[in-house]
C-alpha cells in the first residue's frame, strides 16, 4: 500500500474500502468528528492513531502531539473537547523513561487544553512489531450550542483565514530525523486549538467552517473545502504566513509549506462582513498573533484551489496524489 | 467507379475529402468543370465537398485526375470516392448552397500569412482595400483561430458580426473571383477596425498604424492583437525599451523573437540557410531559429547570450503594415505576464496586460481560439519544429497506419497539446502550454471539447501519461471513455518520432529529456528503449543518481551538479571546486537531501546531467526558463574541439550508462584548469560517443539497425548533428523530429500511436 502520504490515495482507500462496508449517514460525512445525539445531548466523537517519526522533536513530541491532535478534531468540529481515551502500542523493549516522558507530556496537554483521559489501554508487541511507541487516541466533546460548522456550507464571497504560520510542525519532524544535519530555528507548532476555537466561536457564532491543517497541510484542506462546497478557494501566495527559517528549510528540501502539516494551525471560512472580527479574535488569542487572511472562496472554478502568485500568475494548487513528483520537464 | 463505354455520357456522384473548405475548392471544381464543358454542381457539406458530374465519360474521368493535380494551394485532398448515377442530360454547372447535415468529418485549414495577391492590394492606392489591416481572400488570411463550428461558414466564425457591404458581397458570390466565399471577405466599408488605445483603454486619435509605429519608435510597450492573440512589441534596436519588456514581463533571460520587414533584414540578422528561407516564407509563417550574425543591431537584452535568434516575418496585413511604419526590427513576444497563457480576449488583455503596455493596437474581430506563433528551426534538409502551433495547427500530420477507433490522446504537463486521432489522422492541437496554470487547464479542457465538436470525434480511447500528479492525467482519468491506455513518457517520445516519420518501428529508442515517470515510480529521462508502437522494454538508461529536492533540483542545476558529485566521488568531493565555494553554506546539506532520499527521487535524466555540467563549470546555477542551463551550455561549446570523455556503460538489462564518469572527467579537467568552452565540447562529444556505444550494444543484442532519437534534449543541435552523423557512420539508419517537436509538444501524437497501435493488436 502506497496511502502514506495523505491526499487522493487515502481518500481513495477510505472511500472504496471503509466507506464501503462501514458506510452509514454519520461517518459518510467524513468530518474531522462525528457529531451525534445520545442522551438528549449533541455530542462530537473522533479517533485518531498517531505513529510520527522520531517519537521527540523540537517543541513536542508523540505524547502531546495525541492529545492535541484529537482536541483539535473536536474544537475545530464546533465541540468543547472534554474526555480522552489513550491506547499504547509499544514496541518490546521500549525504554521506560521515554515512556515517561511522553505521558508527562500528554499530562500537561491536556491539563492546557481542559480535558481528561478517563480510559486507556497498552499492548506490547515483539520487537520489529511496532516503531518503539505508537499512541490511539479518542476524545469527545459537547457541541457548543447553536453552532453547526460544515465545509459544505462554505458559499463564494466567503473569507479563508488561517490561524498562524503554516509549515512549522512537518518541517521541525523532517529536520529532527537527523539525516540532513540542518540547523534550523523551527520547532513544532503542536498546540491546543480548542480556546481559539471558543474565542473565534464566541465573536463570531456564524462561522461556516473550521478545519485544523494537519496531514497534506493547508493546501489539502483548502481542496476539501472547494470539493465539499462545490467552489473555488483562491489564495494570495503573499498573505500566507510562513516563518522565515521555515521557508528556508522547506527551500532547501523542495517543498511547499502549503502542503506541510501543522499541528496547531486551523484554517477558518467566515462570511465576507465576520471577516475582519474573526482576523481580530485570533490575533488577540495567545498563539494567534499571526493569523492572516490568505483568501477568499468564490463561484468558479468549483472544486479548485488557485493560487495567485507573486508575478500574477494563477496556479491550479492540487490534491497531491502521493509524494510530491516533479513535473517539471 | 465502373464508368460506361467510349463515348457515353455517364454522371458521377463524387466525395472529395481532406481540407477542401474555405480553400477556394469549390471555385476551382465550378472553374475546371466549366472549362470541361461537363454539367453537375459542387458544394459543401460537413464531411468536405460533394460534387455531381456529367459529360462524356473521358471528360469525366479527365475532370477527376484534374481534381488531385491542379487543386488549389491550402487545400489537402485526402480523399476522393466516386459512385455512378443516372445522367440527367441537364445543362450547366452550379455552386449549391451548404449542407449542413450529418457529422462533421472535414478538416479545417490552419491560419494562412497574407498572400502576394493580397499584398499587391495593400499595396495599390486605387484598390478599394488599399492600406486595410484585414485584407484577406481564399488563398489566405485567418481560419482556425476564427473558426467556432462547422461547416465552415461565415456564420460559424468570429466575423459573424460584420455582415459584407453589397461590393464584398458581389466577390464572395461570384466564382471568379479570387474571395468567392472566402468566409472572412471584408473592407474597409464594412469589416473589423483598428483602433489604438492607451493603457487606460481611451483610444487615441490619429491613423492607429502611424501611432503604433510612432509608439515603438518612442521606446514604448505596444500591445497588439495579432491572429491567435495578444502580443507584446518593442523596438529590436532600443535595449532599454527591450529591457522594460523584460522586467515588465517578468521574464529575465528567456529569448525573445523578433519580426523583421522583409528577407533582406532577416539576412543582415542571421545566417538564412534555404530551409530557414522557405520556412520563413511559408504561408505557415513562424518563428524561425537561426544562427545569428554579429548582433545586427539587435539589442542585447533580445536575446542574452544566445547563438541563435528567432526570426518571423509580418504574416498578417496588420503586421505588414506596422513594420513599414515601425522603421526597423521589433520585438514580438507573447502577450502575457511571466508563464501565463496569451491574452486573447479583448476585455482579459487590457486588464492583464495594462500593467505591462504603454499603448494597445487592437481591434474588434474575435479571437475564437488561443494560438501561439509557432517555432521551428532547420535541421539539415528539413524543418523541426519545437512548438506547432499557429499555421500548422490544427491540420493533421498524417499516419502511416490505421487508428480504428477514435482516441484521444491527453498529453504531458508542461508545452502540452492534445491530439485527436481517427483513421489516418491525427490532429494535433495547437500549443496549449504548462497545465498547473489555471487558465491553460482551462483552455485545455474546451479545447478538447472544441475539437471533439469541429471534427466531430467522440473518442472510444483515452491515453494519457502515467505520471500521477499530471493535470492531463486527471482530466484523463475524470473522463468517461470505452478503454483508457496509460503510454509511459519516453515510450510516447519515441512512438512520437515513429509517427512523425511513418516507420512502424521496432527501433532503438533514445529518449533523453528532463523528466518523466518511469513504470518503476521514479523520475527516468536518459533512456534507451527497445520499442515498437504497441510496447517497448527499458534496454538501458543513465546510471540514477537523487534529484535532490524534486521540482527544486530542476530550478537550480547546481543542486544537480551537487548529487551528481556526491556520487561521483562517494560523498567526498575535490578540493577547490569553485561550485561548492559558491554554495558553501549549503551544498552539504543538499548532498545529504540527495542521500537521505526525503523529497529527491532517483532519476536517470540526461537533461539533469547536461544541467549538472553547466553548473560545475560555471555557466549557469538557477534556471529561469525551462532548459536553460543545458541551453547556455550548447553556446559556451568550444566547436572546434574533439575530445570525448568517456562513460563507462555497465552491460546488462537494462544497461547502465554511468554518468558520474563525465563529471569525474568534468571535474578533473576543471581542476587541471581546462577552459570550460573545451570542458563543455568533450561533454557532449562524450554523450554522443555514450548513445553511440551504447547503441551498438543494443543492435548486437536485438539485431535493430534504426534509431529514433525523441526527447527535449535533442533540441540541442550540436548534440544532435554529432548524433546523427556518428551514428550513421556506425551503419545506424537515425530517425529525428521534423513535422511534431521532440519535446514534451509531440507527446500527445506518441500516445495516440501507442493507444492505435493496441487497439490493431
Ligand atoms: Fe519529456
Ligand atoms: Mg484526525
Ligand atoms: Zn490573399
Ligand atoms: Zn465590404
Amino acid at each position: 500500500m502506497a496511502h502514506g502520504a495523505g491526499g487522493k490515495a487515502t481518500q481513495t482507500l477510505v472511500e472504496s474500502v471503509f466507506l464501503r462496508r462501514l458506510g452509514n449517514p454519520v461517518l459518510d460525512r467524513l468530518e474531522d468528528a462525528a457529531e451525534l445525539v445520545a442522551g438528549g445531548a449533541r455530542l462530537a466523537f473522533t479517533t485518531d492513531s498517531y505513529v510520527v517519526s522520531p517519537l521527540f522533536f523540537p517543541g513536542g513530541n508523540i505524547g502531546d502531539l495525541a492529545v492535541n491532535g484529537t482536541v483539535n478534531d473536536l474544537a475545530v468540529q464546533g465541540a468543547t473537547p472534554m474526555f480522552l481515551s489513550a491506547g499504547f502500542i509499544l514496541e518490546e523493549g521500549f525504554a521506560v523513561e521515554h515512556l515517561e516522558r511522553i505521558v508527562a507530556s500528554m499530562a500537561e496537554a491536556a491539563a492546557a487544553a481542559g480535558v481528561q483521559v478517563v480510559t486507556g489501554d497498552t499492548k506490547v508487541v515483539q520487537r520489529g512489531g511496532a516503531d518503539g511507541c505508537y499512541i490511539n487516541t479518542a476524545g469527545i466533546g459537547t457541541m457548543v450550542p447553536g453552532v453547526h460548522l460544515s465545509i459544505a456550507s462554505v458559499r463564494p464571497g466567503d473569507v479563508v483565514l488561517v490561524s498562524g504560520p503554516v509549515g512549522e510542525h512537518g518541517v521541525t519532524v523532517m529536520l529532527a530525523r537527523g539525516e540532513l544535519n540542518i540547523e534550523a530555528d523551527v520547532t513544532s507548532d503542536t498546540a491546543p486549538l480548542s480556546g481559539m476555537v471558543a474565542a473565534l466561536l464566541r465573536a463570531v457564532p456564524g462561522v461556516r467552517a473550521l478545519r485544523d491543517a494537519t496531514r497534506g497541510g493547508v493546501a489539502t484542506v483548502l481542496n476539501e473545502i472547494a470539493k465539499a462546497a462545490d467552489v473555488s478557494v483562491v489564495v494570495d501566495e503573499v498573505a500566507v504566513p510562513v516563518r522565515p527559517p521555515v521557508r528556508g528549510t522547506a527551500e532547501l528540501l523542495g517543498i511547499d509549506p502549503l502542503y506541510v502539516a501543522c499541528e496547531g494551525r486551523m484554517v477558518a471560512v467566515v462570511g465576507p462582513d465576520d471577516a475582519q472580527t474573526a482576523l481580530d479574535t485570533l490575533r488577540s488569542h495567545p498563539g494567534g498573533e499571526q493569523a492572516a487572511i490568505i483568501g477568499r472562496v468564490a463561484a468558479d472554478p468549483p472544486g479548485l484551489v488557485l493560487l495567485n502568485t507573486v508575478f500574477g500568475g494563477t496556479r491550479i494548487v492540487d490534491l497531491l496524489v502521493g509524494d510530491p513528483l516533479p513535473r517539471i520537464c | 467507379a465502373e464508368i460506361g463505354g467510349v463515348g457515353s455520357t455517364v454522371r458521377l456522384r463524387v466525395r472529395v475529402e481532406g481540407i477542401v473548405q474555405g480553400v477556394g475548392f469549390r471555385p476551382f471544381v465550378h472553374t475546371l468543370a466549366t472549362k470541361l464543358r461537363l454539367a453537375g454542381h459542387v458544394g459543401n457539406d460537413v464531411s468536405g465537398v460533394f460534387i455531381e458530374v456529367e459529360g462524356p465519360v473521358e471528360t469525366v474521368e479527365e475532370f477527376l485526375a484534374a481534381l488531385r493535380r491542379l487543386a488549389p494551394p491550402l487545400s489537402v485532398v485526402d480523399r476522393v470516392a466516386t459512385e455512378p448515377m443516372p445522367p440527367t442530360d441537364t445543362r450547366g454547372f452550379a455552386i449549391v448552397a451548404s449542407d449542413r447535415a450529418g457529422t462533421a468529418a472535414t478538416l479545417i485549414s490552419a491560419d494562412s500569412a497574407t498572400c502576394a495577391d493580397c499584398l499587391r492590394e495593400l499595396d495599390d492606392p486605387a484598390d478599394r482595400r488599399y492600406r486595410y489591416p484585414f485584407i484577406n481572400c481564399t488563398n489566405c488570411g485567418p481560419r482556425f483561430t476564427i473558426v467556432r463550428g462547422v461547416p465552415y461558414d461565415r456564420p460559424l466564425t468570429t466575423m459573424a458580426g460584420f455582415p459584407m457591404c453589397p461590393a464584398c458581397t458581389a466577390e464572395y458570390h461570384d466564382p471568379a473571383d479570387r474571395r468567392f466565399h472566402a468566409q472572412p471577405t471584408c473592407c474597409p466599408d464594412c469589416g473589423p477596425a483598428l483602433v489604438l488605445r492607451d493603457a487606460a483603454g481611451s483610444p487615441l486619435p490619429g491613423d492607429p498604424i502611424a501611432g503604433a509605429a510612432g509608439a515603438l519608435r518612442a521606446g514604448r510597450i505596444l500591445a497588439v492583437k495579432g491572429l491567435g492573440g495578444y502580443h507584446l512589441a518593442c523596438s529590436a534596436t532600443d535595449p532599454e525599451a527591450a529591457g522594460r519588456l523584460r522586467s515588465r514581463k517578468h521574464r529575465e533571460d528567456k529569448p525573445f523573437a523578433v519580426m523583421v520587414p522583409d528577407l533582406a533584414t532577416a539576412r543582415r540578422l542571421c545566417e538564412v540557410d534555404p530551409v530557414s528561407e522557405a520556412l520563413l516564407v511559408s504561408r505557415a509563417g513562424p518563428i524561425v531559429l537561426m544562427d545569428r550574425r554579429g548582433n545586427g543591431g539587435v539589442a542585447g537584452p533580445v536575446a542574452p547570450g544566445n547563438r541563435a535568434l528567432g526570426v518571423l516575418l509580418p504574416y498578417t496585413p496588420l503586421h505588414h503594415l506596422l513594420l513599414r511604419h515601425a522603421a526597423g526590427p521589433i520585438v514580438l513576444t507573447s502577450g502575457n505576464v511571466s508563464d501565463e497563457p496569451i491574452a486573447y480576449g479583448d476585455t482579459d488583455a487590457a486588464t492583464r496586460l495594462a500593467p505591462i503596455a504603454d499603448t494597445f493596437l487592437t481591434h474588434d474581430r474575435p479571437v475564437h481560439v488561443r494560438t501561439d506563433d509557432s517555432v521551428v528551426r532547420a535541421f539539415r534538409d528539413r524543418p523541426m519544429l519545437l512548438r506547432r502551433s499557429r499555421g500548422y495547427a490544427p491540420e493533421p500530420v498524417r499516419l502511416a497506419w490505421d487508428t480504428p477507433r477514435p482516441v484521444l490522446a491527453c498529453g504531458a504537463e508542461l508545452k502540452n497539446t492534445f491530439c485527436l486521432a481517427r483513421g489516418r489522422h491525427a490532429v494535433v492541437s495547437q500549443h496549449i502550454g504548462d497545465l498547473e496554470n489555471y487558465p491553460t487547464l482551462r483552455s485545455y479542457a474546451e479545447g478538447i471539447e472544441h475539437f471533439r465538436r469541429l471534427f466531430d470525434v467522440t473518442p472510444a480511447v483515452i491515453a494519457y501519461d502515467p505520471h500521477p500528479e499530471y493535470l492531463s492525467t486527471k482530466y484523463a482519468l475524470e473522463h468517461e471513455v470505452t478503454d483508457r491506455v496509460a503510454v509511459q513518457h519516453h515510450h510516447a517520445h519515441i512512438a512520437s518520432c515513429l509517427a512523425d516519420n511513418g516507420h512502424p518501428g521496432p527501433v532503438i529508442g533514445v529518449a533523453f529529456d528532463g523528466t518523466g515517470y518511469g513504470t518503476d515510480g521514479t523520475i527516468w529521462g536518459g533512456e534507451l528503449l527497445i520499442a515498437d508502437l504497441a510496447g517497448f522494454t527499458r534496454a538501458g538508461h543513465f546510471a540514477p543518481v537523487p534529484l535532490p529536492g524534486g521540482a527544486a533540483a530542476i530550478r537550480h542545476p547546481w543542486r544537480m551538479a551537487v548529487a551528481y558529485l556526491d556520487s561521483a566521488f562517494a560523498g567526498a568531493p575535490p578540493d577547490g571546486l569553485d561550485l561548492l565555494r559558491r554554495h558553501d553554506g549549503s551544498w552539504r546539506q543538499v548532498a545529504a537531501l540527495g542521500r537521505g532520499g526525503l523529497n529527491s527521487p532517483p532519476t536517470s535524466s540526461a537533461g539533469r546531467l547536461f544541467d549538472a555540467v553547466a553548473a560545475l563549470i560555471g555557466v549557469r546555477d538557477t534556471a529561469n526558463y525551462e532548459g536553460q542551463a543545458a541551453i547556455e551550455l550548447e553556446q559556451r561549446t568550444d566547436r572546434a574541439e574533439d575530445g570525448a570523455y568517456r562513460a563507462g556503460i555497465e552491460p546488462g538489462e537494462p544497461l547502465l550508462i554511468a554518468g558520474v564518469d563525465l563529471i569525474r572527467a568534468a571535474a578533473a579537467d576543471l581542476t587541471a584548469g581546462v577552459a570550460p568552452g573545451i570542458i563543455a565540447a568533450r561533454f557532449h562529444n562524450g554523450m554522443v560517443d555514450a548513445i553511440v556505444r551504447a547503441c551498438a550494444v543494443l543492435r548486437d543484442a536485438s539485431g535493430l539497425a534504426t534509431v529514433a532519437l525523441s526527447g527535449g534534449v535533442f533540441q540541442n543541435l550540436l548534440l544532435l548533428d554529432r548524433a546523427v552523423s556518428r551514428l550513421s557512420a556506425a551503419g545506424f539508419e537515425v530517425l529525428t523530429h521534423s513535422r511534431v517537436p521532440p519535446n514534451d509538444g509531440g507527446i500527445s501524437l506518441g500516445q495516440a500511436a501507442v493507444a492505435a497501435a493496441l487497439d490493431r493488436a
